[in-house]
């Protein structure tokens, strides 16, 4: 009831030129607003640079966790403190960790740059991260692995609880090695996990946003803006209600549709949730 | 598997190396904070602070009403705590143990509710918080995030009551409690775990929270943790000893409750993942 009713009224918002003084009557203009989206460079842009964020991030993300979560499965000293480092940066604040890492990615004496020219010797120049379009990206999406490795990490292990040990030996007396045994064991027994995680970060991909908002603000020139970003711009800096409205649906939507392929595709068994 | 050594080890490192990388980012911002401010930033940077001082941390505490926003945190992630575990452990209950006319409905549409990003809905929620008298207060916030994480500990509580056997249940039916006494004395005092788990999902929830407060609090003295040092960062560009002074007395209560509840957190999690 509390998204439902909201979920409605935005559809209703989306369809007028809406007017934020209570006195004025609102202007019912049809399917205008999605078509001012479809045809806004800006709003495309936005869906670009989301694009290429989801690239950037969801398959480094889910490779990381799986990969951190195999090693981790196994005993070994610390292992709780391990679980607790990597957790750490999910259960920080968007603000914190945004903040943190527009510090991180500053151009002069910037730590990362720092890591890459006088550490690896990677390249001698200092790169302006922020201050352009796609390295601002590749920093954001820094930032996005980053703080959900540890989230799938920890889903990936709980999930890896639940695989048989009786396979993994089957497997070994069968002469499979550790790779054939992660490869035919593992992530059989773990796929509708992998499903579940991998649908929630194309949704979370899709949905950046603080992130954007405080290292680039969608700058410059708008040329760093994500669909939310802009979203919201118009609709808090320039009160366009019901074009932000029309912009949001068209992303839930488009996030819907995506969500349902993957469904599609990757999952014979419907076994996410509970 | 039989580990070999060898192999044990370098797995070990390799985790390791993994947790540094985690964690340096960490390191970097609490050492910076501990340091004098300079608009020059040292290179390589400082994992541990160089010139040891607590100036940032008096100046961020002291100044900029921190105290107020930190008070302000608090409240709202205790309220919308306590709001959203006492409402989600009741309509948990009701769907766990009664029928009634389309209960799954009802819960379809609470699912669909944990799968639409809260943005998405984010004009017509100020539309509504407007028209509620709800902008711009306190209140306000703690009752559109307890609307906003009922649906996700409502699923966790369900999966947990369901559990109960059902012959606790009949004894005290027996006995003579009703639903009340039944609520109270057998499906709560199980259900401790979960509701634990919900507790310290909502609370983060509600510390951690930044878009919604900053579309809603306009009155400097209303700001939340979140919403006062981005100002913070606004206001001082280049006073990073500042912001990250007081971005770590944010975090420290994240830190101590997400350990002290690790366990819990961990096992809501999973649940809410793992088939």
């Amino acid at each position: 009831m509390t998204t439902g009713y909201p979920l409605l009224r935005s559809l209703q918002i989306s369809f007028y030129n809406w007017s934020v003084v209570p006195t004025q009557v609102s202007k019912f203009i049809g399917l205008d607003n999605y078509i001012r989206a479809l045809g806004d460079e800006q709003f495309w842009t936005g869906m670009v640079n989301a694009a290429v964020y989801l690239v950037l991030t969801v398959p480094a993300t889910v490779v990381i966790g799986l990969f951190f979560a195999t090693l981790l499965h196994a005993r070994m000293p610390a292992r709780a403190l391990f679980r607790v480092l990597f957790y750490i940066p999910v259960v920080t604040s968007w603000v914190v960790v945004s903040l943190l890492f527009k510090y991180l990615f500053t151009t002069n004496d910037g730590a990362v740059n720092w890591f890459l020219t006088d550490f690896l010797h990677f390249t001698s120049e200092s790169i302006p991260w922020l201050e352009q379009r796609w390295t601002a990206l590749i920093a954001i999406s820094a930032l996005g692995v980053w703080k959900s490795v540890g989230w799938c990490l920890v889903v990936f292990l709980a999930a890896l609880s639940g695989v048989r040990e009786e396979l993994y030996e089957a497997a070994a007396l069968d002469g499979a090695n550790a790779w054939q045994r992660f490869l035919h064991v593992t992530v059989p027994g773990i796929r509708g996990t992998l499903l579940f995680v991998l649908v929630l970060q194309v949704i979370g991909a899709f949905n950046v946003f603080p992130s954007v908002l405080l290292m680039t603000n969608g700058g410059p020139a708008g040329s760093t803006e994500v669909p939310l970003t802009y979203m919201y711009k118009q609709a808090f800096s320039f009160l366009d209600f019901g074009y932000g409205s029309a912009m949001s649906f068209i992303l839930a939507i488009f996030i819907f549709v995506i969500s349902f392929l993957q469904f599609r595709f990757f999952g014979e068994k419907k076994e996410v949730g509970s | 598997m039989r580990a070999n050594p060898a192999w044990a080890v370098v797995r070990f490192i390799v985790v390791a190396v993994g947790a540094v990388f985690m964690i340096a980012p960490f390191l970097i911002m609490i050492s910076t904070s501990l340091e004098p401010n300079t608009s020059i930033l040292p290179s390589p940077p400082h994992f541990f602070p160089q010139e040891f001082t607590l100036d940032n941390y008096v100046r961020a505490i002291t100044e900029n009403n921190f105290g107020g926003y930190f008070l302000n945190s608090l409240f709202v992630s205790v309220a919308t705590t306590v709001a959203t575990v006492a409402i989600s452990a009741m309509t948990a209950f009701a769907f766990a143990r009664f029928d009634f006319r389309f209960k799954n409905v009802v819960f379809s549409l609470l699912l669909a509710g944990l799968m639409i990003p809260g943005i998405v809905i984010i004009v017509p929620q100020f539309i509504l918080a407007k028209n509620l008298g709800m902008v711009d207060s306190l209140w306000g916030l703690v009752f559109f995030y307890t609307a906003g994480q009922i649906a996700f500990t409502t699923f966790l509580l369900r999966a947990f009551f369901e559990r109960v056997p059902h012959e606790l249940d009949e004894a005290m039916t027996v006995d003579g409690a009703g639903i009340v006494r039944k609520f109270v004395g057998l499906y709560v005092p199980l259900a401790r775990p979960a509701l634990a788990t919900a507790a310290v999902f909502s609370f983060l929830g509600g510390w951690d929270e930044y878009v919604w407060a900053l579309t809603v609090i306009t009155d400097p003295l209303k700001r939340t943790l979140p919403l006062g040092i981005a100002a913070f960062q606004g206001a001082h560009t280049t006073a990073w000893g500042l912001v990250f002074a007081a971005s770590v007395v944010a975090v420290l209560p994240v830190v101590i409750v997400y350990v002290a509840g690790q366990k819990h957190f961990i096992a809501g999690i999973a649940a809410g993942a793992v088939k």
